[in-house]
């Protein structure tokens, strides 16, 4: 029996609550930012737990300092504040210390890509794999459902350094089912479905739109290989070029801007760097803000990354192949 | 007399800062001349707890030195406490050497990243935060510049620390006024810093920050304080101390005194 999805940041903060019970390193922060099991934290570590307000620059200068005193640090706060508004910070005093200093620091951002749907573009957030992945020191994941994000909390306690987790604030369905295994943190991706010709890489919500954009194409008979990529910075290079390398179409789909150094940059330089014969088409957010109201898949549509808009694009690549 | 000692360890640290500046003129001087007996006073008086040999042993008193441009006279003091070999202070900004324009942390006794301002009181706030959670008794000593207080984020570690009652934070402002393009009273001025930051809920000291001895006086007291409150000493000094051209000039964050002035300074005092 599949799980009963709930939000990604219930399934983590739920692992890290249960946590902090046993491990005094632990501290959590926030800059003003909460959730149901949020306040269970304060309840039962205020010792543990510190609300910055709304000071993301101090969040992570203070999450930084309680590092260097060798705290486990999850710092907490809707993900375009926690990438831009402290971008300095970050690369100061994470990425740039962290070359020379053990910290331990764990970025939890909420809100990746448009999940604030009616919020407008001050909340939505299309720029953070870009510019976090421009950061060296840093792990940048991006889990696609509840189940991967739960796990990350184990790669998070587990290996020192900063990272970042991307987390979507809608209840996403559950993509990790017993048919499909767990994700594997090993390796930062999975096959979800196996196809010929054109491999689809997607990451965080646009693999959900991979996985039903796959059951159209199947029904005119083109099949896709569909791969979840939820840790960006960290996956296995080799098995990553040697998968790819079987596939004569290769198609990154992201909730970010395209062509803007997101994950379709990093597969073109894969691709370029180790000589891999392939054509790459990159879907993702067409132009740039955009102020229309609508649902996520209608706003989806009108930036070109929704399911009728990728279908249409994938099926034109493959017929170019 | 203990006086006399850090009187003449103050002047020595001035002089050695000026012959490093002279070997190495992407330095900046003048910068470098203001917080000296600040220095001087932290770790030749006994106020702070180091570990030359472990510099990063958890018994150490935290000390950031956040205005890392404006630090250079550290490098005088750190060799000469045994953080690292003296020679280095003859490689500054060279190849192979460890000590740059302005100073990194893979340098012994530099805690953080100190290049870029306005991060260093934040991060004295996270560790002054952690030490508390484990209630142990080591001390944050963070040192700033005036001009470095512009940074908005200091000012939400202001009033952080003061929120949480962060009694084992002391902040050192090096108060010398001017920033690289004036005096700050003309760019933004903070006003009386005392009144300020007494009003942000810290205890507030004032000094003349190039009287040794009530600069040594005022981090005992500040340092056996603990009453639920942030400490800052304003330190009144005077950018480019000493060296005549240099001191208190608006623009003297970017002007090189000419090498013969320094060497005939230097000359002169000996």
């Amino acid at each position: 029996m599949t799980e009963k999805p709930i939000a990604m940041r219930d399934a983590l903060l739920t692992r890290i609550w249960r946590a902090m019970s046993s491990d005094e390193n632990i501290y959590f922060t926030c800059a003003d930012f909460g959730s149901p099991v949020l306040d269970k934290i304060r309840v039962d570590f205020p010792d543990r737990f510190v609300n910055v307000g709304i000071a993301e620059q101090n969040l992570i200068n203070v999450s930084a300092g309680l590092a260097l005193e060798g705290f486990k640090v999850f710092a907490y706060a809707i993900a375009p504040f926690i990438t831009m508004r402290c971008f300095e910070q970050l690369r100061v005093s994470l990425a740039l210390l962290s070359e020379v200093r053990p910290m331990n620091i764990n970025l939890i951002g909420v809100g990746a890509g448009y999940s604030y749907v009616v919020s407008g573009p001050t909340h939505q957030c299309y720029e953070d794999i870009t510019l976090m992945r421009a950061l060296p020191n840093f792990r940048v994941l991006s889990p696609a459902d509840h189940i991967t994000a739960s796990a990350m909390f184990d790669l998070c306690t587990a290996n020192v350094g900063p990272k970042y987790l991307r987390l979507d604030a809608q209840v996403l369905p559950v993509i990790y089912s017993q048919d499909i295994g767990a994700p594997n943190l090993e390796t930062g991706f999975k096959i979800l479905r196996t196809g010929s010709k054109v491999c689809i890489i997607s990451t965080g919500y646009m693999s959900h739109t991979a996985m039903k954009v796959a059951d159209r194409l199947a029904e005119s008979g083109i099949q896709v290989t569909i791969i979840d990529l939820f840790d960006i910075t960290g996956f296995d290079q080799a098995q990553m070029q040697a998968l790819i390398s079987t596939y004569k179409g290769l198609v990154t789909i992201e909730e970010g801007f395209r062509g803007r150094g997101g994950v379709d940059a990093l597969f073109f330089e894969l691709a370029a760097r180790n000589d891999i014969d392939i054509k790459h088409l990159n879907i993702g957010v067409e132009g740039g803000y955009r102020f229309e109201l609508g649902s996520r898949s209608e706003l989806h549509e009108q930036v070109g990354i929704g399911e009728k808009a990728v279908f249409d694009e994938v099926k034109n690549f493959v017929a170019c192949l | 007399m203990k006086t006399n000692f850090l009187r003449d360890k103050a002047h020595w640290v001035w002089r050695e800062t000026l012959a490093v500046h002279l070997r190495a003129p992407e330095t900046r001087i003048a910068s470098s001349l203001s917080p000296i007996e600040i220095f001087v006073a932290l770790y030749y008086d006994d106020v702070l707890r180091f570990d030359a040999i472990n510099p990063l042993s958890p018994e150490r008193d935290r000390c950031i030195i956040s205005k890392g441009h404006g630090s250079i006279c550290m490098y005088p003091i750190l060799a000469d406490l045994g953080f690292f070999p003296k020679d280095e202070l003859e490689k500054v900004c060279m190849a192979g050497g460890i000590l740059g324009g302005i100073p990194d942390p893979v340098i012994p006794g530099y805690e953080t990243v100190n290049g870029s301002l306005g991060h260093g009181l934040g991060v004295s706030a996270g560790m002054a935060l952690g030490l508390k959670t484990r209630r142990a008794d080591q001390q944050v000593f963070v040192v700033c510049g005036d001009g470095e207080l512009h940074e908005g984020a200091c000012w939400e570690a202001i009033m952080f620390a003061a929120q949480h009652g962060l009694d084992n934070l002391n902040l050192i402002i090096d108060n010398n006024h001017i920033a690289m393009l004036g005096y700050t009273d003309d760019i933004v001025s903070h006003g009386c810093f005392s009144e300020r930051l007494g009003s942000f809920g810290w205890s507030t000291y004032e000094v003349d920050g190039h009287n040794i001895s009530d600069v040594c006086a005022t981090l005992h007291s500040m340092k056996a304080t603990r009453d639920g409150k942030p400490k800052v000493m304003i330190a009144n000094t005077l950018k480019g101390h000493g060296v005549p051209g240099l001191e208190n000039q608006p623009l003297s964050h970017i002007i090189n005194p000419k090498p013969e002035v320094i060497d005939n300074l230097l000359e002169s005092l000996m």
